[in-house]
Order: structure tokens, then sequence, then C-alpha cells
């Protein structure tokens, strides 16, 4: 069982959010493993063990990428495979580029999150399947794989869907997948020595201006909330005060 | 002339709201245009009538039996006939589980643009600038979408018209004609327990976190839900320690909601949860520790024990409609 897995490092999900000259701002801000990624790895990890094969990591990104790649090789990745890019990419170029590296490789399976949570897009990953020509089942919460096919339980807004697929496939993972492992310290010592192979986007995708379908031209945070007010009183007048606020002032209800 | 092609956002037999708000906003910004409503599925006769006054110039449906539950790949495949079919130069799909399955199946196909999550729309210079949510809500951004088509998927709830279009459509039914080999198959569909309303569409939410404690917590907050018309949500922390659903978490990690009113009931109010919650236009929150972050936000606070306060609220509301 050959797995690829398609991690992104994206900003810490604790991480405040500052935007200066239209730019977010990426001082003081901590990198993490996209978490929708974590699970991927897990589960890709889990099932290498299981039947054998091999776990490889694709991520695209700057050279600060590699600090998420190394946690994804001590939890248990054989090998990996770094695209840089200084400019921020769109979901096709990046699904592009992902496309570029794996159709090369053989693989029985393709391992991604649902979404990230910095793009929030949902489309990477899918978008890369139709790319290769296979299916894909997307935001499964469990996942039953053997040699030729996969049984995935997919969560789709408060129903679950049992879907069975033929490999080559891509799965994307949704939250409750599986508990991910943390890095022991032998798998970190070991990640230091696992192979890492670094691509360059340009050399990769020279035709950037055609892939490219989202241009970003502003970014903007949300109107600060400011605190409100804190009721007073007996608890009933509180009560019945808010609901004469929600009625008469927000007109909510 | 452009052309839009609004892809119905069908639920069982139902019409979600955000069908009629995706028509409204593309009636709105082309008015001289093409509209096209165009619904898959299976049994769509209810659904076709409701749109032919909806304000479109043409209905389109392929109903069939094999549409009856979402496949992906035949899904993709009659959209995309309907894309090609349409020429068109902008594809709406509401951002729900099949459309923002399916949406990215598409665009791939198209070659085209994609925007996820769209809750903010302009058509300026023959040119669409949408603006969606990054960082799971912690800031915004405003995006030119290029060549063609362009895509999106668009949040209920968000897209507002002036007013709705009048105007009655002519109808093309069809089956089901491609042939597609399925790589995937849904093989059975197991319908968990949550609430009716539907958490993206709701006007009011009450939400609780770990401060009910128990399954059985989420009572007096379902409760008030009924006297409301409200959908319940949830805090991770409430849904990892098995008091409910994970369809019902909001936050970075859920679903991310912009309700009228939004009652947050035991929850602290940890960065990722404002993320899916923030932009609701009243927040309302309640909670014993006068020290929750969740008060920084809200917009009308409560210190207290939820289930003194929540019963409470439900009661004197329940007298004010008697009264009213
Ligand atoms: C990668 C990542 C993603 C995440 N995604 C999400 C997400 O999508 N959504 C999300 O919600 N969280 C998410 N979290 C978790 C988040 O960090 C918090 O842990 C979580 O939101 C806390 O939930 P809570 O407020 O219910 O629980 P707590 O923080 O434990 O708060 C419980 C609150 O209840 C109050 N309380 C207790 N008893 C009562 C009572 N009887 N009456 C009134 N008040 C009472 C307490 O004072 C306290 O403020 C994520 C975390 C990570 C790391
Ligand atoms: N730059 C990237 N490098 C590697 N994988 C990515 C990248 N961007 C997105 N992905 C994968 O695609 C998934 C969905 O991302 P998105 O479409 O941005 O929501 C992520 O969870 C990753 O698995």
């Amino acid at each position: 069982m050959d797995i690829i897995v398609c991690l992104k490092q994206t900003f810490d999900t604790e991480a405040k959010i500052t935007v200066k000259d239209g730019v977010i701002l990426e001082d003081d801000v901590t990198f993490i493993v996209n978490p929708y990624d974590e699970y991927a790895i897990e589960e890709a990890v889990k099932w290498r063990d299981e039947l054998g094969g091999t776990v490889t990591v694709v991520s695209i990104g700057k050279e600060r990428a590699q600090e998420a790649v190394k946690t994804a090789l001590a939890m248990g990745a054989d090998d990996a495979i770094i695209v840089t890019s200084d400019t921020s990419l769109d979901s096709s170029a990046s699904a592009k580029a992902l496309y570029e590296v794996i159709k090369e490789r053989t693989f029985d399976l393709i391992l991604a999150g649902n979404q990230s949570v910095d793009q929030g897009a949902s489309q990477v990953a899918v978008r890369l399947a139709e790319m290769l020509g296979i299916g894909h089942v997307s935001t499964v919460v469990q996942l039953e794989v053997s040699d030729d096919h996969v049984v995935a339980h997919r969560d789709a807004d408060g129903t679950t869907e049992i879907v069975k697929g033929k490999l080559p496939l891509v799965i994307t993972a949704q939250q409750g997948l599986n508990e991910p492992r943390y890095p022991s310290l032998l798998g970190i010592r070991k990640a230091a020595k696992k192979p890492i192979e670094w691509l360059s986007f340009e050399t990769l995708v020279p035709d950037i201006a055609n892939v490219s379908k989202a241009k970003e031209v502003e970014v903007f945070l949300p109107v600060a909330k400011e605190a409100g007010k804190i009721l007073k009183g007996e608890l009933a007048d509180q009560v019945h005060a808010l609901i004469d606020h929600l009625h008469a002032d927000k007109k909510v209800l | 002339m452009k052309t839009w092609l609004i892809i119905a956002d069908v639920k069982k037999d139902t019409l979600r709201q955000v069908t009629f708000e995706m028509i409204a906003k593309a009636a709105e910004l082309g008015a001289q245009d093409r509209l096209i409503v165009a619904a898959l599925g299976h049994g769509l006769t209810p659904v076709v009538n409701a749109l032919e006054n909806a304000g479109v110039h043409e209905v389109w449906a392929v109903d069939d039996e094999r549409l009856a539950q979402y496949q992906p790949e035949y899904y993709a495949s009659v959209i995309d006939g309907f894309v090609e079919k349409a020429d068109a130069d902008f594809v709406l799909f509401a951002h729900s589980a099949k459309y923002r399955d399916v949406a990215p199946m598409v665009a791939a196909r198209k070659n085209a643009a994609l925007a996820s999550d769209v809750i903010a729309m302009t058509y300026e210079d023959s040119q669409v600038i949408v603006t969606r949510p990054i960082y799971a809500g912690k800031a915004f951004a405003k995006v030119a979408l290029q060549g063609k088509p362009v895509m999106m998927t668009v949040r209920p709830n968000n897209l507002v018209a002036d007013q709705p279009a009048t105007r009655t459509a002519s109808i093309n039914t069809s089956a089901l004609s491609t042939d597609v080999t399925l790589h995937t198959i849904v093989q059975e569909v197991v319908e968990r327990a949550v609430a009716d309303v539907d958490l993206t569409e709701a006007k009011i939410i009450v939400s609780g976190g770990r401060g009910v404690k128990s399954a059985e917590g989420f009572r007096p907050l379902e409760e008030l839900a009924k006297v409301l018309h409200a959908a319940v949500g949830a805090s991770r922390a409430a849904c990892d320690a098995g008091y409910c659903d994970y369809a019902m978490q909001i936050g970075q990690t859920g679903k991310v909601v912009t309700s009228d009113l939004y009652i947050a009931c035991g929850i602290s109010g940890a960065i990722q949860h404002l993320a899916g919650m923030s932009s609701s236009k009243v927040i309302v929150a309640i909670n014993k520790d006068p020290e929750a972050p969740i008060f920084k936000i809200a917009d009308y606070g409560i210190v207290g024990d939820l289930f003194e306060v929540v019963p409470m609220l439900t009661e004197q509301l329940k007298q004010r409609l008697v009264n009213a």
C-alpha cells in the first residue's frame, strides 16, 4: 500500500490575525501541520503499518513548510517532497503542483485534509483527484482499507454515507477519523535522517499565469465586536430585560 | 449578455432558502442577463414547481432515480453538462455538503476558478469579485475570479438582494443520459440523531458547551430552541465529551454560522469557537464565570448557572408568546 499524504503548513489555530498594508503578517505566528492533515498522516501511517508499503508526504509552500513535514516524518511517514513557492498560491495552482509531482509516481491511495484552516476551501484535494482521473471520498470519519478498495464513512451534514471506492482514490479526512499521535523522541530522531526532496514550483508549473484563477485583491479584518452589556439584578429581571433588548432594540425576536 | 447558472440546493424534495438568495442576487447583478436555475435529483416535480416563478428565465431539471442519493461522479457529470449547455459565465452553488464536494470536481473539469463559502459578491467591469472568510472567519478576503466560467459556493443567509425577481420560467426536464463509470459508490446512508433545524440556515442558534455537562444537559437548550424555532449547536468540547453529535460543532473545525441571534450557554469563548460564530448579528452569553472570554464579544451577558437561566428564559418567552 503506497500512500501519499498532501500536507499543508498553516497558522496555529490559536493565532491572532494581523493585517498591515493589506497583507497578513506572519511575524510571531506559530506554524503547525494543518489539523485535518494530521488526521491524514495518522491514517496513512496506520494502514502502512498494517498492510506494508510506504508513506510519502508532499507539501507545497514556503521553505518553512519543512517544519511541518518533519512532524509528519516523526509521526512515521517515510519520505517527503517539498515544492517551494514564495508567492501564495490559489487552490488550482496548489492542485496543479501536487498533480505534477504525483502523476510521476505509483500510489494506491492519497490522503489529504478535508480543508485547510487558512483557506478553508475544500478544493485542492478534490481538484487533484479530478486531474489524476481518479475518484475521491471527502470528509471521511472512518476508513477501512484493503488491497484494492476502501470502505469509507463520509460525514455529510448530519448523515453518514457509507461509500465503497476502488483504489486508487483520494480520501479527505474529517475531524473524528482518528486520534493523531504525538511524535515520539525516537520518531523525531529518525525523522532527521529521512529523505526530503526539494523541487521548485516555478520549474514544476512554469505557466502559473494560466493556472491561477483567483486573485486576492484585498484582505481585511472583521469589525471588532465590542463587549456589550452584562445584565444586573435579580435573575428573573435580567431575563426579562434580555428579552426586551432582543425584541425592542435588536429586533431579533 | 452573460449567462448565470444557479444550481438549486435540493434537500430531499424541498429547496433550501439559499437557492432563492442566489437567484435574487443573480437577478440583481445580472438584470440584463440570462438566468438559469438547474436542479438534479429524483422526484423533482415540487422543486420545479417552486422554481417556476422564482425569478429566472429557465428552469432545467435532470430527474433520475440514480440521482436520488448524492453520487459525486453522477452529480459532477450532470452539472458539467449543465455548464456546457448553458455556456455559463457564472455558476453558483450552495455551500452545503454535496455541492461543496461536487463544485471543485466541476471546476477542475472546466479548468475554472472556484471561490468557496462566498458571503458577498459584486460585479464590476464584467469581473466578479467575491468576499469570503479566510482563517475561519478571523479575516476576510476579496477575491477576483478570472476566466470562464467562474464558480462559487455561497454561504446561506448572507447574500441579500434588494428585491425578489419576478418572472415566469420555461421548464425543461430530462433524464440522466450520461454513462459514467463510478469509482466510488454510496452504498448506505445512516441518519444520525440531529435536530430538525438546519444549523447553517438557522436565524437563531442556541449553543451548548462543556458547561452543559452531559447529553441530558442539552435538554433545556432544546426546549429553548423549540420556543424560538432555533437550531441547537455546540462547542467542540461538548462534542468531544460525547454530549452531542459532531454535526453540531460550531467553530474553526466545525460549522461557520452567521445567525441573527446566537445564544452561547456554558461556552468559554475559545478563539476556535469564536471563529465560527462571531459574525452572528447578536450574541448572548450565559456563563457562570464572569471572566469567561465569551463576554468580550457578547452583546448581552448573563452571569449565572445555565440550568437556572435557560429554563427561566424559556418560561418567560412562552409567557410572553401567550400574552402577545
Ligand atoms: C485545532 C483546533 C481546532 C478547534 N476547533 C474548534 C471548533 O471548531 N469549535 C470549538 O468550539 N472549539 C474548537 N477547538 C477547541 C477550543 O480550543 C476549546 O477547547 C473549546 O471551544 C472549549 O469548549 P467549551 O467552551 O465548551 O469548554 P470550556 O472551555 O471548558 O468552557 C466551559 C464553560 O462553561 C462554563 N460553565 C460550566 N458550568 C456552567 C454552568 N452550570 N452554567 C453556566 N456556565 C457554566 C464555564 O465557566 C466555562 O466558561 C479547537 C481546538 C484546536 C486545537
Ligand atoms: N500547499 C499545499 N500543499 C500540500 N497539500 C495541500 C496544500 N494546500 C492544500 N493541500 C491539501 O488539500 C487539502 C484541502 O485544502 P484546501 O482546498 O485549501 O481547503 C488540505 O487539507 C491538504 O491536504
